[in-house]
């Protein structure tokens, strides 16, 4: 369980979890490598969040407010409203499979290098 | 065909109850099996963080697809047509937030429960006690949704309306999932999910390729049939039957819609599922399973949905009808099988009856145990005991938890039977994404967050959406609301996200912005570093 016996903090804020390693995470928080781990994630997460929320946010709306444009017939009793609906269904793993490629090939690696670094500098 | 002679053999009832015992006896073997195996804290609230992505992936999804999902989708599919659809979709959408911004980060910086994650760089008494209170709450709705629909499903099933059998089923129901929580904990409950999740994908796609087979694999003409039965013309095929009928009806579905989307992210039971994988890498797996399985479950739930308008009766006094469309599935697979009175309708409709209880006990388990490890691990070992307690005391510890929330459940399910199964769960749901995500998102993304903003964020989002609720039509003022004589409903929508998430979010900010607390901010770059690269993050234990 907690250990108490080094606490980082000396103003008596017994009330947090202590704090192992700090000085090592702090130091890899400033390399470059860590720096561009975190601009790779967000470059990715950022935008994709954004786009997905907003293209399932309008479709809500346009269920709402557009609906004449939903009724549209595409082919037999297909119409635009449920066309979107599955498309929804193709954006989701379209993204999904994109990040997961991304995660793989560009974070992964940066991870595993900062990982080895932290395991070494604190030979756990 | 001759399978009709063969009825006087099997009744359905009988098949039914035998089928019902199989998976009560299949799911006692497994609790029993993996208590054996449970000895530390980290098998009990984890499972020993031994599953792969894959085997997580299966439980992830067995958790989501509730009998809300398996029933209640298609049964609002049958009755509503295309409205039905959309709430799958926001279910499903919801879990890219998931993917992207929480599974891999939590469970590098996490140990057990969602409070861990928040309290890292915090001060640990008052956002545990937050964390761990949204937790319950968050949780006992959820629970409550799943018991009162075993309670209407089986009594439904088995052709029985009288109030003190379905009260009997409910007290069933929480004595198994007290026994599969105490028992087996993690380990239990995620081998009791992962083959609810198999059982429940074999049948829904039995009875899907049964439907589709019989309009020739062409959906067009499926949903035209369906069109056609359903009474409805092409309405049944456009938006507009269930939500937006008006303009508060128009921002009621907006509301829920933010909810779904934003909710799954934020609810602990799915949160803590991320911490019984060995790595990040293993949890982003698991989520991608989890999109796969529920994404292809969804589709399915639209042709089930769609066919049981199309091949089952749902006009006025149907039972389709009477039971809000529970029953659409289970009656499809009747229609599938032979019909009424068939030995192949017969025996669809008792395995499909026997998943959608397997589906019930496995979730109802899933509950009790994120609520149980919030007790003994956030407020009995952290907050009472200041971190200080054995590991013994707080493996006793949860299983009174899952004892006393499995009691409380059962108490509180059977008074709830009036409300609606899709409302308790779409509450749940909101209250997860105004009390729990923003609290998350900050504090993984934002480094002046603190303990202030934390509490501030929780608290404020689950006491919105609480009240909000309190004075919607949902509570008086409407002869379908729970208190139907008051009227105290000046809150005009049924789902409160579309003002709770934002005011979540703006207590956040408001909270951290008025505390002049800096720790939490110096130990951002470890909780950053932690999370991303998973230096330092829990392992897996080896037996």
């Amino acid at each position: 369980m907690a250990d108490r016996s080094a606490p980082l903090y000396e103003s008596g804020e017994a009330d947090r979890l202590p704090a192992h390693n700090h000085e090592v995470y702090n130091t890899i928080a400033r390399e470059s490598d860590f720096v561009e781990l975190r601009r790779r994630y967000l470059s990715f997460t950022v935008p994709a969040t954004i786009s997905f929320m907003t293209w399932y946010i309008l479709y809500i709306i346009c269920n709402n407010w557009a609906r004449d444009f939903m009724d549209t017939k595409v082919v037999g009793n297909i119409n635009i409203g449920l066309v979107w609906g599955l498309l929804q269904f193709v954006s989701t793993f379209t993204i999904a499979y994109f990040y997961a490629r991304h995660a793989r090939k560009s974070l992964d690696p940066l991870a595993s290098e900062l990982r080895d670094e932290f395991e070494r500098e604190t030979g756990r | 065909m001759s399978t009709a002679m063969l009825v006087p053999l099997v009744s359905g009832d009988t098949l039914t109850i035998v089928l019902f015992s199989a998976v009560v006896a299949l799911t006692l073997y497994i609790t029993f099996w993996a208590s054996r195996q449970s000895k530390t804290t980290t098998d009990y609230y984890a499972g020993g963080r031994s599953f792969s992505g894959f085997q997580n992936g299966l439980a992830v999804s067995g958790d989501y697809m509730s009998a809300a999902s398996f029933l209640g989708i298609s049964g609002a599919i049958a009755l509503y047509g295309y409205d039905g659809f959309l709430y799958s979709i926001g279910f499903l959408v919801a879990w890219l937030v998931a993917l992207l911004l929480i599974a891999e980060l939590l469970r590098n910086s996490g140990r057990f429960t969602m409070a861990d994650q928040l309290a890292y760089r915090m001060r640990q008494t008052p956002v545990r006690s937050a964390a761990a209170t949204s937790t319950i709450v968050v949780s006992i709705f959820y629970l409550l949704a799943q018991m009162v629909g075993a309670g209407s499903l089986v009594g439904l099933l088995l052709g029985v309306t009288s109030p003190g059998l379905k009260n009997l089923v409910i007290v069933l129901v929480g004595v198994l999932m007290i026994i599969y929580v105490t028992f087996g904990g993690m380990k239990g409950t995620t081998w009791v999910q992962i083959v609810k999740a198999v059982l429940l994908m074999l049948g829904t796609v039995l009875i899907t390729f049964l439907v589709l087979v019989q309009f020739g694999f062409n959906l067009s003409d499926l949903l035209g049939a369906a069109a056609e039965k359903s009474g409805k013309g092409e309405a049944f095929l456009q938006p507009g039957l269930l939500y937006g009928k008006d303009l508060v009806g128009k921002f009621d579905f907006l509301s829920l819609g933010l909810a779904l989307v934003l909710g799954t992210a934020g609810l602990p039971h799915i949160l803590i599922r991320f911490y019984t994988t060995p790595t990040a890498l293993a949890a982003r797996k698991s989520v991608l399973w989890a999109i796969g399985l529920i994404g292809s479950f969804y589709l399915m739930t639209l042709v089930l949905g769609f066919g049981a308008a199309a091949l089952v009766d749902t006009g006025k006094g149907s039972q389709i009808q009477t039971s809000a469309g529970n029953l659409a599935s289970p009656l499809l697979a009747q229609a599938v099988g032979g019909g009424e009175g068939t030995l192949g309708g017969s025996v669809l409709l008792a395995l499909i009856s026997a998943v959608a209880f397997a589906t019930i006990l496995a979730v109802v388990a899933g509950l009790t145990l994120t609520s149980a490890s919030s007790v003994a691990h956030d407020l009995y070992a952290n907050v009472f005991k200041k971190g200080q307690a054995s590991e013994r005391s707080e493996l006793i510890v949860a299983r009174i938890a899952a004892f006393g929330i499995g009691a409380i459940a059962i108490l509180l399910a059977i008074p709830a039977q009036r409300l609606n199964i899709a409302f308790l769960v779409a509450l749940a749901f909101a209250i997860a994404a105004s009390a729990n995500l923003p609290a998350l998102l900050y504090n993984l993304f934002w480094k002046r967050f603190n303990t202030m903003g934390a509490v501030f964020s929780i608290y404020g989002g689950l006491i919105m959406a609480v009240l909000l609720v309190t004075f919607s039509p949902v509570v008086s003022g409407t002869p379908t609301s729970l208190f139907p004589s008051a009227n105290f409903d000046w809150f005009p929508l049924r789902n409160p996200g579309l003002i709770s998430i934002p005011f979540g979010f703006l207590c956040g900010i408001v909270g951290t912005l008025i505390s002049k607390e800096t720790h939490s901010a110096e130990r951002y770059d470890e909780l950053s570093v932690r999370a991303l690269t998973g230096a330092g993050a829990e392992k897996a234990v080896v037996h």
